[in-house]
């Protein structure tokens, strides 16, 4: 056996204090197994050590919630006795080191965590950043991660056969050697049958299902926790395989054998595989499990334990039957052609116990390696200032400048169309999408239950970096914003949070501020945290990525049919701005718009504050934009966000009606601000003539303003600012700028 | 009448086609399973979309080795009627059902998205009631780009054997309508009985009205119809 050196410790990325935890533990020194064990376990990644004090501050408790954090997802009730099970994961590291399988694999892991709860997958979402396309120095690079994250993610998604139905993707220099890659997935069941990833019952078997163990993915945990080098690129035997006809296969398998009744607890293998499945189902029962690797199938010859023990290999899950009933569940599996094995035994005593053909090579308490991991209470000092407070004075636009601008704008990296992306996602498998990608939030009929569901994306790094917390509460509005466009009410939200290095104490600020804001902006829209993911050391060469955290909100929608679409469907209807012109314009505005996307691609820097948001005035905008579209007033919605209302505009003019629209604002601000200003709690919506009356009464009532904005005319955009037409553009010129610049990015026109 | 869908490992729009001929077109719908050669008295046959077997060697090429193909083609020879789409179609043509192959699509993508069709004949038990109008259904496929030599495609045209191509919202036969490089244009076509029908495009994503689109609907109706007037 390998002596265990200070050097062996280091490369497993323990400190000196947690190594000697261990030994003060065990009072002896731990085998390299148990090192690998703990070393993952303890990892960021599997134990959130940095962040697990402040999550904990976040609310996870509302009326909907049926099981919250700590679990493989969170869950929320749906009606009908049907619930939905989601959750969003990071994938960032691998998908640097191999984009196609690094996010092909993230999706595969999302999924496995939805039906290991025993629900079907019906939607995935992702939330992607790259570093810019067009970059002198790294545009090669990142074209070619662009190119094989999305092939991944597509080749996984659709041989599986559920719909990616939405997201989103920006891009920042930031990212450029630390992409990242969110994937949110959701899945439905009946509250019935909800299943956990608990080890219970002594003596009972525990079954290993699914792939075979091979060499792939040892220590993906680890690496997920660490900052990259120059070397990482050594590291691409760390990522994974993915094969996702085996993991639809393994889908049917485990909902069928659940259905036998004879199954008590499962859990995927996920990060630190076989260890963590382990570990977490006994540590969550209190129970111990004892596997023999000579047991566990596997794809190579002559693995040690240490390589079984933290194999990453996918597709593979593992189970606790109940002793009797295991030739039911092998019954299953045998049908689907899988692999199932009978690798151990639940035990008393709370231990996790590793044989190899007749010498114990591990002997770990759970809890010692859950429960009771490393928590650290990091310092955080004030958050780090990507940029000053004070930009350079901006000079208001003439009619050729605001054009010049908005052409910018649509066609910018990010603001311009995805379609080049979401096209090679099947976002209609299942049948059940009613407003797929594109659109502010993605919408998804649940036949079952007679019901539909609405999920968006969103992260904002752009204010995060000026104001962390203020980033993130505008983060948490706009999705909920995105809901009520679509008529959904919050249900509950998952985040994934993505920082640098939590060691450097401002860049700990930021996480501690993010997490802050999320919590006070959840707790106001009704959206609590089911569950999320943490993904920190996003560094390369010692250069942290700007702070990103990811908000996915899941709401509901009271019937099946379409919601209203994001783009004018005719001519002739009115339009109206819910919120009024620039809520918060009074305060700091030549600071807050240096936040804004005209000051970053129009103006080339950025500087100041995110926007001013007021989270009572923001709700009742919601709230009031929800009810009109479920009394069916609404011909078309679209929340104002990146841009401004220059942009939103233009965006409802993308529709295949080819409907523009002929807006006039108020003269009371310098143009520039009018039309390309961020401010939030602002709708535009698009309604029939003869209902204008009574949807500004309904405004009215609700303290809400509604200012007509114009109507919608065919093939043409006009927006006035006071006595001035400042836009005045065939819709045809800007859709060509905005539908294909990332095509000709990519394609390098 | 009684639909059978096929189900193999793999297959993903199984339920949808399921779904579309039960609730949306009013028929009996059953799944078969992949090791039956039975077809349970299925008036017509529905081989779904999705990744048979994994697709890993080429699409659809496993599939034709299954106990449930060689009921499909006693079926298909004694005039039943069978429709591939998508992973069924490239299916039909690995069992010889059909002429040509589906190889990957020109600019390599899969891709997803609502396309026209334009039926090219109206003597089909499969296309009888589509209209002149170009019909809006959606694609999802990374190898459905159609290729024969040029003595199969004549042999199809002159025998009023491609069901559908690709066009655009007029009807004309433009470059940027085909959104996959097929030959001529073909998203569909006919067995030389016209009784197989193999296309790309998914009429059972067009045929609820929440969809977008209800176009696929009149393909389903053609082979009713033309059930009803052979019972």
């Amino acid at each position: 056996m390998s002596e265990i050196t200070p050097a062996v410790v280091r490369e497993h990325g323990l400190t000196a204090e947690e190594y000697q935890r261990v030994l003060d533990r065990l009072g002896r020194t731990p085998t390299l197994t148990e090192l690998g064990v703990v070393s993952v376990m303890w990892s960021e990644h599997c134990s959130y050590k940095s962040s697990r004090l402040h999550l904990k501050k976040l609310p996870t408790k509302g009326p909907g919630i049926l099981v919250g954090p700590g679990e493989n997802a969170g869950i929320v009730d749906i009606g009908g006795g049907w619930a939905a099970a989601f959750k969003i994961e990071s994938h960032n590291h691998p998908s640097y080191i191999e984009p196609f399988q690094g996010a092909a694999t993230g999706v595969g892991g999302i999924l496995r965590d939805i039906f290991t709860m025993g629900a079907r997958p019906i939607a995935v979402l992702d939330s992607l950043r790259f570093g810019p396309l067009d970059d002198p120095e790294n545009g090669a690079r990142n074209r070619h991660i662009l190119e094989g994250v999305v092939g991944g993610i597509s080749h996984y998604g659709n041989c599986f056969g559920v719909p990616t139905v939405g997201g989103e993707c920006l891009f920042d220099p930031g990212y450029s050697g630390n992409p990242l890659v969110n994937v949110f997935a959701l899945g439905i069941f009946r509250h019935d049958q909800i299943f956990f990833g608990r080890a219970t019952g002594v003596g009972n078997p525990v079954i290993y299902v699914g792939a075979k163990t091979g060499r792939d993915g040892i220590k993906g945990a680890s690496m997920a926790s660490e900052e990259f080098s120059a070397d990482s690129e050594a590291k691409r035997p760390n990522v994974q395989v993915g094969d996702p006809f085996l993991e639809k296969l393994l889908l049917e398998a485990c909902i069928e054998a659940m259905q036998t009744g004879a199954v008590l607890g499962i859990q995927d293998m996920g990060a630190a595989g076989l260890t963590c499945s382990t570990c977490e189902m006994g540590g969550r029962s209190g129970a111990g499990i004892e596997i023999d690797l000579k047991l566990v199938p596997q794809r190579e010859t002559g693995m040690t334990p240490y390589e079984i023990m933290l194999s990453e290999s996918q597709e593979r899950m593992l189970l606790v039957a109940e002793r009797g009933r295991e030739a039911e569940v092998f019954a299953v599996f045998e049908k689907w052609g899988l692999d199932a094995a009978e690798i151990g035994t639940v035990t008393d005593d709370g231990l996790l116990r590793v044989n190899n053909h007749g010498e114990t090579v591990a002997e770990l308490q759970n809890s010692f390696l859950t429960d009771d991991a490393p928590l650290y209470d990091r310092p955080h000092t004030v958050p780090a200032r990507s940029a000053p407070l004070d930009g350079p004075p901006v000079a208001d636009v003439d009619s050729a400048q605001a054009l010049d601008a908005l052409r910018k704008l649509v066609g910018s990296a990010d603001l311009c169309s995805k379609r080049w992306i979401w096209e090679q996602y099947d976002y209609q498998v299942r049948t059940n999408t009613t407003a797929g990608p594109g659109g502010d939030a993605a919408v998804v009929r649940v036949k079952e239950a007679g019901v539909s569901l609405a999920m968006a994306l969103d992260g904002n790094s752009r204010y995060c970096a000026l104001d962390p917390k203020a980033g993130a509460m505008l983060n948490v509005a706009e999705s909920c914003r995105n809901l009520s466009v679509v008529g959904a009410q919050p249900l509950g939200a998952t985040n994934n949070l993505n920082f640098g290095n939590p060691e450097k104490p401002e860049i700990m600020a930021q996480l501690v501020a993010a997490i802050e804001g999320i919590g006070e902006a959840c707790s106001h829209f009704g959206a609590p945290i089911t569950g999320g993911n943490v993904s920190l050391y996003n560094e390369t060469l010692g250069k942290g990525i700007n702070p990103t955290p990811v908000l996915g909100v899941v709401g509901l929608i009271p019937g099946m049919e379409a919601p209203p679409s994001s783009v004018f469907p005719a001519e002739g209807l009115t339009l109206l701005l819910l919120g009024g012109w620039m809520p918060g314009a009074e305060d700091a505005l030549d600071r807050r718009f240096g936040s804004s996307q005209y000051a970053r691609v129009v103006l080339g820097q950025t500087w100041g504050l995110p926007p001013a948001l007021d989270l009572d005035f923001e709700k009742k905008v919601q709230d009031l934009t929800r009810s009109l579209v479920r009394e069916g007033l609404v011909e078309a919605a679209h929340d104002l966000s990146d841009g401004g209302l220059a942009v939103a505009a233009a965006e409802c003019s993308f529709g295949p009606a080819g409907m523009g629209a002929s807006i006039a604002a108020p003269g009371d601000l310098p143009a520039v601000y009018a039309l390309f200003h961020e401010s939030p709690s602002r709708v535009l919506i698009a309604v029939r003539a003869e209902t204008v009356e009574r949807v500004q009464q309904e405004a009215a009532a609700a303290g809400v303003p509604a200012p007509v904005a114009g109507r919608t005319v065919a093939g043409f955009l006009e927006l006035k600012v006071g006595d001035r037409t400042l836009i005045a553009a065939p819709i045809e010129g800007l859709y060509e700028a905005w539908d294909g610049a990332l095509r000709r990015q990519l394609e390098g026109e | 009448m009684k639909f059978g869908v096929v189900i193999f490992p793999g297959s993903n729009c199984d339920h949808d086609a399921l779904y579309a001929l039960e609730s949306n077109l009013g028929q009996e719908a059953v799944p078969i399973w992949h090791q039956s050669e039975d077809l349970q008295g299925c008036d017509a046959v529905v081989l779904p979309g999705g990744f048979s077997y994994g697709d890993y060697l080429r699409a659809g090429a496993i599939a034709h080795f299954s106990p449930v193909m060689k009921a499909v083609k006693r079926f298909a020879d004694s005039d039943g009627l069978v429709i591939g789409i998508c992973n069924g179609f490239q299916a039909l043509t690995e069992a010889h059902l059909l002429p040509g192959a589906l190889v990957r699509n020109a600019n390599l993508h899969f891709v997803c998205k609502t396309v026209h069709l334009a039926a090219g004949t109206k003597d089909s038990p499969f296309t009888s009631h589509c209209p002149s109008t170009p019909l809006a259904i959606p694609v999802a496929h990374g190898e459905g780009r159609y290729h024969a030599d040029a003595a199969t495609l004549d042999e199809l045209e002159r025998a009023d054997r491609i069901a559908f191509r690709y066009c655009d919202a007029e009807g004309k036969l433009t470059e940027a309508a085909n959104p996959n490089g097929s030959a001529r244009h073909i998203a569909g076509v006919l067995s030389e009985g016209r009784n197989v029908l193999g296309m790309m495009p998914h009429p059972e994503r067009a045929a609820d009205p929440v969809m977008g689109s209800t176009d696929g609907r009149c393909i389903f109706e053609s082979m009713i119809g033309a059930l009803s007037l052979a019972s």
